[in-house]
């Protein structure tokens, strides 16, 4: 015996009403993909249930794949046999077995197939027996068991789950429209992506890169970090803005204290211009309140003023310590803890100021004159498309 | 040459060897060095943790590239050990361990440990239930191996890895060495925090192996240094042997899931044509590893045999080839039980996947020509 399908059960989608159809198409549209390359695993939907067909593929790596797909709330194995009593005491039996960390159990009978010479409540206990019988060290909890043995005895076959394994929750991927993801190389930029796609948004991300004084391997940081995001929807498409010479002229022409201010302006500016180009309707960054000089309200107040596109901040309220928590789970946070200098790093300017004005800055920039930097880094914007990591090229594949 | 040693060590696979050629020659910068070659040096090694962990079914930070099985051994050892010694001083192992984990266990005896050696049944196996009793509160470490070097016993690593779930605070290492390759098991989620492989077991390079550490694990290493291998084993990374030893993983793992069960109806071939030669005893237990074959041949010393062989180009060993008791004397056979005739009269013959039945009949027939020879001498 073995366990032939995944039950998926979708949490706050359910809520959505009419437009439920769209979210679930949408989810089977992903789970599809994130398993395309078992060949003989089918994704389902009858009577509004979506269930993962495993035609004898071992559940473990499908289970594991499922577990990061936005969208799925819980996920339970599951065994179909025919409708008779002693098939389905060996399937809950099966189920029972293959728990881990149990020691109470229920049953739970639910005869909707009416021909079924056995009723509801006396199944119950012919399970219940049957599997203290052939077990040693469980108990029956009828209230709070640490194992609920669910039984459906349907017109076409009868179907046993037993335990509910937490998914990932939140909306399935594009489902909520595209952002682009101001990724900086840091721990807070990838874990804001993270919680974006969380709630159905894809994402594409723009990075601003400034060699020589940033190398070959804080771009490739960035690009490991958009990977990793990957993981999540399907593809990202990551932005390389080669950024050196604006960044020069920048801290060339603008007095200390407001060259990272209207270097952030200008970012973006250019991340504006990015978004009309791709008919991307908003822009996501790692900002929380109050970490560094950038992120106080005044600077956030100032930096806003040049874009009135909406910008999602999803780490804007959490704790530095909450995030970290995150990027660890997502596997960011070793790859954004990497010595690199990346742009925003390393012109630091000896004391930037944290409380910049509007007045000030718009007085600065009517200054100098960038539109054709602008137009040049624009121009020059390197487009790297990101697939997950199952299809992605293994360049060292020889070595390796 | 009939090769029947390959639990002492293999033969590198020639893409084993391409690959070591090739990563010294274009990648021989220092992974840590700030400049081009050294970031295509560092995202080569990250490519290589990264397979290796894909092929493990674990995270690519619980990767540590070591010099092979006596330093992982070691370092999980000593390491728990170490950094956890204000928690407790217990530790547990079994009677029938690799001298690296013996070793290392009575080296820590010396400095105020206390180490329970449990013993192990006529299969060399150790009981669960010896086991739980063992734990106690100061417990911190468990360290059983997987599959045994000497014999093929193959250890209930879920099952203990499942008791040590119950006791949070203490640490499971396994001697995975011998197993790899041969015997599915199961890393993550499966109670194993600490588990170490060898490369040149599995057709890689002497000077090669991985011990996984989970990520809720801390060890106090061996090495200080420059912080390489997150800190828990400093010095310049060995990125050429590292590469060798995933491509060695790969190429095993696939032959695993290709050609296990041949393996293991060669050994059932060879187990039951042994078991007809008059005076052969064997000590594998039925259940065993699908590569290792443990005889013996009472009255006879194992050495002749071993000699006899070896000017037909025959090879295979006595007991393990780094077994440190009195000469010819097996502490594995002895746990298990045996008499002292089979205890220094063992003889051990280990395949892998290259392994023919061609060779194997080959074998057969020149061994029981050398027994006929010797028995003919001695009487």
């Amino acid at each position: 015996m073995q366990y032939d399908h995944i039950l998926i059960r979708y949490g706050e989608m359910a809520l959505k009403g009419k437009n439920i159809k769209k979210f679930i198409v949408k989810l089977q549209e992903n789970i599809r993909h994130k398993l395309k390359d078992f060949p003989e695993v089918k994704v389902k939907r009858t009577q509004g249930r979506m269930f993962v067909l495993l035609h004898g593929q071992d559940p473990e790596p499908i289970l594991e794949r499922c577990k990061d797909i936005f969208g799925i709330q819980s996920l339970s194995l599951a065994i179909k046999v025919i409708n008779e009593e002693e098939k389905i005491k060996e399937a809950a039996l099966f189920a029972l077995n293959n728990s881990e960390h149990v020691k109470t159990f229920k049953v739970s009978v639910k005869r909707i197939n009416k021909d079924f010479p056995v009723r509801s409540q006396e199944m119950n206990q012919l399970v219940g027996g049957h599997l203290l019988i052939n077990t040693e060290g469980y108990t029956v909890d009828v209230h709070n068991p640490d194992l609920e043995v669910k039984i459906e005895i349907r017109n076409e076959a009868t179907y046993i789950t037993s335990s509910v394994i937490a998914g990932s929750g939140g909306l399935p991927v594009g489902t909520s429209g595209k952002s682009l993801l101001l990724l900086s190389g840091g721990i807070d930029s990838p874990v804001a992506g993270y919680l974006a796609m969380k709630r159905g948004v894809e994402i594409e991300a723009i990075h601003f890169h400034s060699p020589p004084f940033t190398s070959e391997r804080a771009k490739q940081k960035v690009l490991d970090l958009a990977q990793k995001l990957t993981k999540y929807g399907n593809s990202i498409n990551v932005h390389l803005v080669p950024f050196t010479k604006l960044q020069q002229q920048i801290f060339k022409d603008m007095p200390d204290g407001y060259a990272m201010t209207v270097m952030r302006r200008i970012m973006l500016r250019i991340s504006e211009t990015v978004c009309r180009n791709e008919a991307i309707l908003s822009m996501t960054n790692g900002e929380s309140l109050g970490q560094v000089a950038s992120q106080t309200m005044e600077s956030m107040n100032v930096i806003n003023e040049v874009t009135n596109y909406p910008i999602i901040r999803p780490l804007v309220a959490m704790d530095k310590n909450d995030i970290i928590k995150i990027s660890r789970k997502i596997n960011t946070y070793d790859i954004s803890i990497r010595p690199y200098e990346d742009c925003c790093t390393i012109f630091v300017p000896k004391s930037p100021k944290t409380k910049p004005k509007r007045d000030k800055v718009n007085y600065f920039e009517s200054q100098v004159d960038y539109s054709e930097l602008l137009r040049e880094a624009i121009e020059g914007i390197e487009v790297v498309k990101l697939t997950d990591q199952n299809d992605s090229v293994n360049e060292f594949e020889d070595l390796l | 040459m009939i090769y029947l040693d390959n639990s002492a060590t293999t033969k590198p696979h020639p893409s084993v060897l391409k690959s070591f050629q090739q990563a010294s020659e274009s990648f021989f910068a220092n992974p840590s060095s700030i400049h081009q070659l050294g970031g295509e040096a560092e995202k080569l090694l990250l490519k290589a943790k990264e397979q290796a962990a894909e092929i493990l079914h674990v995270n690519n930070n619980e990767i540590i590239f070591t010099s092979g099985g006596t330093e992982g051994n070691n370092m999980a050892i000593k390491g728990i050990a170490f950094a956890h010694q204000a928690r407790g001083k217990h530790i547990i192992t079994s009677q029938i361990e690799h001298p690296s984990v013996m070793e290392a266990c009575a080296a820590l005896e010396t400095l105020g440990f206390d180490i329970t050696y449990l013993p192990v049944d006529e299969n060399g196996v150790v009981s669960l239930e010896d086991l739980t009793q063992a734990i106690r509160n100061d417990t911190i470490l468990i360290s059983i191996m997987h599959v045994n070097n000497e014999i093929g016993t193959i250890q209930p690593i879920e099952k203990i890895g499942e008791i040590a779930k119950r006791y949070p605070k203490l640490f499971f290492h396994v001697d995975h060495v011998q197993g790899i390759g041969k015997v599915p098991l199961k890393l993550n989620n499966s109670g194993i925090d600490l588990c170490t492989i060898s490369g040149h077991k599995i057709h890689g390079l002497k000077g090669t192996g991985i011990l996984y550490v989970n990520n809720r694990t801390k060890l106090f290493p061996l090495f200080h240094g420059g912080n390489q291998e997150q800190a828990i084993r400093s010095g310049t990374e060995n990125l050429a042997g590292s590469v060798a030893m995933v491509k060695a993983l790969r190429l095993t793992k696939e032959r695993q899931a290709n050609e296990a069960k041949e393996l293991a109806e060669l050994k059932r071939y060879l187990r039951v044509s042994l078991q007809k030669i008059v005076g052969v005893k064997i000590n594998t237990p039925e259940i065993a590893a699908p590569h290792i074959i443990n005889i013996s041949v009472p009255g006879l010393k194992p050495e002749v045999i071993i000699h006899i062989l070896g000017e037909q180009n025959i090879f295979i060993s006595t007991k393990s080839a780094c077994s440190s008791k009195q000469k010819d004397e097996s502490r594995i056979l002895e746990a298990c039980g045996f008499s002292k005739e089979r205890t220094t009269s063992a003889l051990r013959i280990s395949l892998s996947y290259d392994t023919t039945k061609e060779e194997i009949q080959t074998f057969l027939q020149e061994l029981e020509k050398a027994l006929t020879q010797l028995k003919e001498v001695m009487e």
